[in-house]
């Protein structure tokens, strides 16, 4: 298998002496930076170590569920940690990661502009961030949380006594947060995109970021309002949803799902974003049918807001509007199945390679296939019946966010690597380590589809002893999954001091983030840039060839 | 095979010749959600089979050692067409399929036996009409549609048996219905589905599902004594519930015999089907239907009575076919005070009637 990779002469190549990376030293220059560039990086490490917690909580489960009974965590341990668990990995992994990380660091240079639009903004978005983790970890520390993520009434405002007040605000934080990177791409792709950048030559990355930005600014202020609600009906008895006073506990529901369905769009459409640029990079050929996958993002963020009932279809809302949302779920599935068949036909008479960004984006086609056809289970009225609350829906999240999401998070975070390092990662280890992620995930999650159509209940710190060997498989699984997920940090933190020097675009890829140095310039561009060409014009790419790319000093 | 621990070889052995993809199919409903199953396991096998012949066939033919030079292709709108129609087919099938089911086990057929079930933290009060109680465990006889009529007295439940293919929330505030017919004699398993705290994986129970004449004689043997009817009877006159709703010539109250099921003109004008979730929103929110032709003086009964009161109340409410056997009632309370066979003898404890709640 040959590689595209075209690095520099290594005798010669330097990394260009003036960067964001070295252009200021010192604590402060990072920390009052209105740099997109840095943001993103200050993102990337927070995430990061918010990727790690979350992540020891799930080994602590799947190792609490080696064993039928509750034996290594105690049930109130258990559904503390799994609360714990999906609280970091939806609000301050999932939601942040590839838009406020790759995002941040790629949408102003792709749509050629010196920086997003309101770069104190991007800073306070930062910072909000971060004040909703050191909550969260206070929250953690102090005892914990056991609502669930999902904070269901009344249980969570009558029947708890952790910390729920401040587990509902430090999510209530970090989804201003979310709210302000949102509205920044908005403004930014509607009013900075250099000369001659029009809509339809923007990159698909930009166009499902767009689609994300806009899921983010309208569904997240819901759920600030349904988590002030439940603080209010805990702390002072507002009794909006009691129905001892007359409020209704479905209500929250209907509230909390208008946003977290959409949240699922939110967390899956950047990587979907990522794995148009990856896939087209590798096989040095335009995306296949470009308006079809730009318009279909904007319709998965239309449609995904009209389907929120269907995580309520077992809890008694009348069987008519049950119907209805289940036929909006099955229009909402279509658009994913456009993109996949689009990214698989981009490599119809392409010359691919085979990078560790391309495997990853393989990972992504097959995992997140199975993950959106198992939606059309749980959307199938009937058949959710039997599944929904079980280890099913458990298995079908993770093939779509961790399957789906963190794979192209990953795909993206290599890709993206020697743009935002100036160095490359190791190839040879980080194809291995996109193997075992692929192999540890299926072996993880697989066994967990059978275990829901047993009725395997989720959240279930003991199970009946028949379930035990599909556990035992899963945890197995988990394990290698962890191995996958370590490696990177490992390797990617090794490359940034010996990682071979990358050049400016060693992927020969198309976008204008690769037509200037790595790492890029504070200002990004020497002088703005004026596009005459469209997304993925590798024509344009080769008549380039031999031009030097600007730099400064 | 010595290179395997004999622990984990006999633990593999043991899997191999007992592993399960299906629970057991124990209702009529089960082969029906298992069909759908299996057309849902098809077509995702089609789907995911294309996706992965286009991506590996591609990979090999089009890598860079046969084929250096790309092909730019814009797209094609033909193509765009057979991955949105075909898609859009099998799903419109699956949605069509499912609705289908849906309907079908979440509409109980009108000769079904019902079963009252409360769900509280972390367990689950099984009434039967005929009286008995049962925690955690729900006996009932094969080929008989059975009705549970489901609610939570705190937080959110689900009342779930995945050998019968059912599942639905118990919700406090409001009655959910679901209904099975099981067909094969065993015993399954009973869980709690929606997170409800603590001890969430402790809410679990067995259904046993027994012959009819099985059924019979547990229910014999099982019985407190007094139908949820006759409970129901007792709480409506410690209650004093009869001094509006007694059919005399100045009732306050509307006359309750034959009420269930009939049809309400309320003051604004519109009509309503009295049904379980009627009685119990009038019982603890009287204003919330206000019947016409009465004045809205009913006292609310809100934190009063408990959810297997108002089960009884609403059970008694159901099997009034006369007023003549309200007027019983109100002989029997005058001639037999309530009882409460729960304090024992001597103590200061203040006497309540079974059903209520203590202030």
């Amino acid at each position: 298998m040959s590689t595209i990779l075209t690095l520099p002469d290594q005798a010669t190549a330097r990394l260009p002496k003036v960067s964001y990376l070295n252009k200021e030293y010192g604590l402060k220059s990072w920390l009052l930076t209105g740099d997109h560039k840095r943001i993103a990086m200050l993102y990337l490490i927070s995430i990061t170590f918010f990727f790690f917690i979350g992540a020891a909580m799930a080994a602590l489960i799947r190792m609490e569920l080696l064993t039928p009974p509750s034996d290594l965590l105690a049930a109130d341990t258990y559904n503390k940690v799994f609360t714990a668990h999906g609280i970091i990995m939806v609000f301050f992994f999932l939601v942040p990661s590839v838009p406020a990380t790759i995002g941040n660091f790629c949408i102003p240079i792709m749509v050629g502009a010196k920086d997003l639009a309101f770069p104190k903004i991007n800073l306070l978005s930062w910072y909000l961030y971060i004040a909703a983790g050191i909550m969260m970890i206070c929250v953690l520390t102090f005892g914990g949380v056991d609502t669930g993520w999902t904070f269901t009434t009344p249980l969570s405002t009558h029947y708890l006594n952790t910390n729920v007040v401040s587990a509902g605000l430090a999510v209530f934080l970090a989804g201003f947060s979310s709210i302000f990177t949102g509205l920044n791409f908005i403004v930014t792709i509607h009013r900075m995109r250099a000369p001659g950048m029009t809509w339809f030559r923007l990159p698909l990355f930009v166009w499902s970021h767009y689609a994300a930005s806009l899921l983010m600014i309208l569904g997240t202020p819901v759920l600030a309002i349904t988590l002030v609600l439940v603080v209010l009906e805990r702390t002072i008895g507002i009794g909006v949803f009691d129905p001892t006073k007359g409020g209704d506990p479905l209500l929250f529901q209907h509230l909390f799902w208008f946003y977290s369905h959409p949240a699922v769009y939110i967390m899956i459409l950047p990587g979907m974003g990522v794995i148009s640029e990856v896939i087209s990079t590798f096989s040095r050929k335009r995306v296949f049918g470009y308006t079809a996958v730009a318009f279909s993002s904007v319709a998965i963020a239309v449609f995904g807001f009209f389907v929120w009932a269907h995580h309520m279809f077992v809890m008694g809302i009348s069987n008519y509007s049950a119907l209805v949302f289940s036929l909006l779920t099955m229009l909402v599935a279509v658009p994913s199945a456009i993109k996949i068949f689009n990214w698989s036909a981009t490599l119809y008479k392409g010359s691919i390679t085979f990078e560790t960004p391309m495997l990853y984006a393989f990972g992504f086609l097959g995992l997140f296939t199975i993950g959106g056809l198992t939606g059309v289970f749980l959307g199938s009225l009937g058949m959710d019946i039997h599944l929904t609350e079980t280890y099913f829906i458990v298995a079908h999240f993770h093939f779509v966010m961790v399957g789906g999401m963190l794979m192209a998070y990953l795909s993206g975070v290599h890709f993206w690597w020697p743009k935002m390092t100036g160095r490359m990662y190791p190839e040879g280890i980080s194809k291995l380590a996109a193997v075992i992620t692929f192999v540890g995930f299926v072996l993880t999650f697989f066994p967990q589809f059978i275990l829901g159509y047993l009725g395997m209940p989720r959240r279930y710190a003991a199970y009946p002893p028949e379930f035990q060997v599909l556990n035992v498989f899963s945890s197995a699984g988990a394990s290698v999954l962890g191995v996958g997920y370590l490696l990177p940090l490992l390797y990617l933190t090794w490359s940034l001091k010996y990682g071979k020097i990358a050049g400016p675009n060693p992927w020969q890829a198309t976008g204008l983030e690769w037509q200037i140095q790595s790492p890029p310039l504070t200002e990004n561009f020497a002088e703005t840039p004026i596009v005459t060409h469209e997304a993925y014009d590798y024509e344009w790419l080769e008549s380039r060839k031999g031009s030097e790319v600007p730099t400064v000093g | 095979m010595h290179f395997i621990s004999p622990v984990l070889w006999q633990f593999l052995i043991k899997w191999l010749t007992h592993f399960a993809i299906f629970p057991p199919e124990a209702s009529s409903i089960a082969p029906y959600a298992d069909a759908l199953y299996f057309f849902l396991v098809l077509i995702s096998a089609v789907g995911l089979g294309a996706v992965g012949f286009l991506v590996f066939y591609f990979s090999i033919r089009y890598r860079k050692d046969l084929n250096p030079e790309a092909t730019q292709i814009e797209g094609s709108t033909l193509l765009e067409a057979t991955w949105t129609i075909i898609p859009l087919i099998l799903f419109m099938i699956c949605f069509v399929w499912g609705a289908l089911l849906y309907f079908r086990i979440y509409s109980p057929p009108t000769n079904a036996m019902n079963i009252y079930v409360v769900g509280k933290q972390w367990m689950w009060k099984v009434e039967h009409p005929g009286g008995q109680h049962e925690i955690n465990a729900l006996h009932i006889p094969i080929n008989r549609p059975i009705q549970i009529t489901l609610i939570s007295q705190d937080v959110f439940h689900s009342f779930s048996i995945p050998a019968f293919r059912v599942k639905r929330e118990a919700i406090p505030g409001r009655y959910n219905t679901e209904w099975f017919e099981a067909t094969q004699v065993g015993t399954y398993h009973l869980f709690c589905t929606q997170y409800c705290g603590t001890l969430h994986s402790q809410m679990i129970g067995e259904v046993v599902a027994m012959t009819p004449e099985d059924y019979e004689a547990w229910a014999a043997g099982s019985t407190s004594g007094n139908s949820l009817a006759q409970n129901g009877e007792r709480l409506f006159a410690s209650l004093g519930c009869n001094s509006c709703h007694n059919s005399g010539p100045n009732a306050h109250g509307p006359n309750l015999g034959k009420i269930y099921g009939s049809h309400l003109q309320l003051k604004d004008g519109s009509f309503t089907t009295v049904d379980d979730a009627f009685l119990r929103d009038t019982i603890l929110n009287p204003t919330m239907h206000e019947v016409a032709g009465y004045a809205p003086i009913m006292p609310t009964y809100q934190g009063q009575v408990s959810e297997e009161g108002l089960i009884d109340l609403v059970e008694y409410i159901r099997q009034l076919d006369s007023q003549y056997r309200i007027e019983q009632t109100i002989d029997n309370s005058a001639a037999q005070p309530i009882q409460t066979g729960a304090t024992p003898p001597g103590t200061s404890a203040p006497v309540l009637a079974p059903g209520t709640v203590k202030q």
